[in-house]
């Protein structure tokens, strides 16, 4: 491995335990650079146990961890200028109005022109309209786009999200989608923790499964696919999915006033 | 790091300041409960009281001024549990700042919301007829003490704040601090107490406290308890900055 360009996040025999319990169990795993890279789960599998070591909130039992080449036990200081963290609980200052929220942070990184990078991301994130609002009169989705938006802010090149859909309606989910898209299309590397497959489906460029405690595959969605024996051809009737009609009679991911339809009756 | 430490708190500083400024009656009700107190005891209880110096109200407003102070600095235990929860927190955390920065941050913005209760309530006694001899360095002395006492109740508070589980749990430890002065020589001399309530009164650090504000507020020196009160002062504020640092590196690792 060529020092020059290390992999954005690399594990070595990573452990962790809370007094009894075993989380962690000895994790190898390499994150290229760039692209989106989605870390599966159910709950409790250690997800964001993962996150918190690498974003030096907690510390390792034993194993090593290094982000964008840097040891998070070692030097912990220039891991913490190479990544940003969106945790489970949406860490928006609710006191505070999205701009200033997002203001703080960017004088907290020391960017040059605070206010400008604010308005740039409140643009970007559609959240120029409720930029001067308080935080807690936020629905959940734009709560999250602002979370989304504060992680952005330095242009960091490594950005943990962790579960950033969970408890979000369809319609906010969609739009947490898009943002994580073009994150990724801005060559920022995203490690992407997740429970829901659909999510990982729609976002990752690679996947790892971590089950009790322990990565057990790690590859593309095409290599996981292959994992399965081959698809056999069968000629099954389309049903709509209960989230493309939900999409359907509200309108699709476009806000404004949805029609009101009503289900055709039976004869 | 340490270059980035004086604006990074700046910065925090601003965020917790506007905590306070967009919910004032955190300040209100800081000084509501001292200020009813005061008309109770210099319009109820008072004339049964003999001091057997001057107006009561001027013998037991540095009292008041003390709970002002233990029952604000409940607000910054409050608001650091709410960044602990909230996640605000971790996201600090996890950004490269100057880490203890988030915690000073609570601590000065505390100390700016107490000067100003503080004034409030020195406010409504000068209406309530407190008046007093003390010179402009008699009043910066008093001003300093109590800049003191407030940095170690605040210290005191960051320890509850990171460590409760619970926002009841949070906030309930300044009741005895609140509860302290009444078992001091705040309200009435310790003289007319019985004997091991004396000794109690006589020698914990409300009653030194108080009476070095009584005397400087009096138009003396500070009298004999000063170096007692500042002891007790400086040596509360670093034995809680010790302990909220030790649960703040705990937390954090």
């Amino acid at each position: 491995m060529n020092e020059k360009n290390p992999p954005a996040i690399r594990l070595r025999g990573l452990e962790k335990s809370y007094k009894d319990l075993r989380v962690l169990c000895g994790i190898d795993l390499d994150v290229e650079r760039g692209g989106v890279f989605a870390l599966l789960g159910s709950n409790g599998a250690g997800k964001t146990t993962l996150v918190r070591i690498l974003s030096t909130l907690l510390r390792a039992d034993a194993g090593t961890a290094t982000v964008n080449g840097f040891d998070v036990a070692g030097r912990a200081a220039r891991v913490r200028e190479s990544i940003s963290l969106t945790g489970q609980f949406a860490a928006v200052d609710e006191i505070l109005s999205g701009r200033e929220n997002l203001v703080l942070v960017a004088r907290l990184r020391h960017v040059a022109d605070p206010g400008a990078v604010a308005d740039d991301l409140l643009a970007r994130f559609s959240l120029t309209g409720a930029g001067a609002r308080r935080a807690s009169t936020y629905s959940g989705g734009m709560r999250r786009r602002l979370d989304i938006a504060m992680s952005l802010i330095g242009n960091p090149p490594v950005v943990f999200l962790d579960e950033p859909t969970t408890g979000l309606d369809p319609q906010a989910r969609v739009e947490v989608w898009e943002a994580v898209k073009g994150l990724a299309d801005n060559g920022t590397t995203v490690l992407l923790t997740t429970q829901y497959l659909e999510e990982a489906e729609q976002l990752a460029d690679r996947i790892a499964i971590l089950h009790e405690g322990r990565i057990i595959v790690d590859g593309t969605l095409e290599e996981l696919k292959r994992l399965l024996p081959p698809a056999e051809v069968e000629y099954v009737e389309k049903q709509p999915t209960l989230e493309e009609i939900f999409f359907a009679v509200t309108g699709g991911s476009e806000r404004g006033r949805p029609a009101r339809r009503t289900a055709p009756s039976e004869k | 790091m340490a270059t980035h430490f004086l604006s990074d708190t700046a910065a925090l500083t601003g965020r917790t300041m506007r905590h306070v400024t967009r919910s004032p009656d955190t300040i209100i009700t800081t000084a509501v409960m001292p200020i009813a107190m005061m008309l109770m005891f210099v319009y109820v209880f008072g004339g049964a009281i003999d001091t057997g110096q001057g107006a009561y109200i001027d013998y037991m407003l540095p009292g008041i001024l003390l709970i002002t102070v233990a029952s604000g600095i409940a607000y910054t235990a409050f608001r650091l549990f709410t960044d602990m929860q909230g996640g605000i927190f971790e996201r600090f955390q996890s950004m490269p700042i100057a880490r203890s920065g988030v915690l000073w941050a609570h601590v000065l913005t505390s100390l700016v919301a107490n000067v100003v209760s503080l004034a409030v309530v020195v406010g409504a006694a000068l209406l309530m007829g407190f008046r007093s001899d003390a010179g402009a360095g008699a009043w910066l002395a008093v001003a300093g003490i109590l800049v003191l006492f407030t940095l170690a109740l605040t210290w005191i508070a960051v320890i509850p704040g990171l460590s409760a589980s619970s926002v009841e749990g949070a906030s309930a430890f300044s009741y005895p601090l609140i509860f302290l002065p009444f078992l001091s020589s705040a309200f009435v001399p310790t003289e007319t107490m019985p004997g091991p309530v004396r000794w109690f009164a006589e020698h914990q650090p409300v009653t030194s406290i108080v009476n070095t504000l009584r005397d400087l507020l009096a138009g003396g020196s500070g009298g004999e308890d000063l170096w007692t009160a500042l002891a007790w002062c400086t040596g509360i504020l670093v034995a809680a900055y010790a302990l909220a640092m030790a649960t703040y590196r705990r937390k954090i690792s």
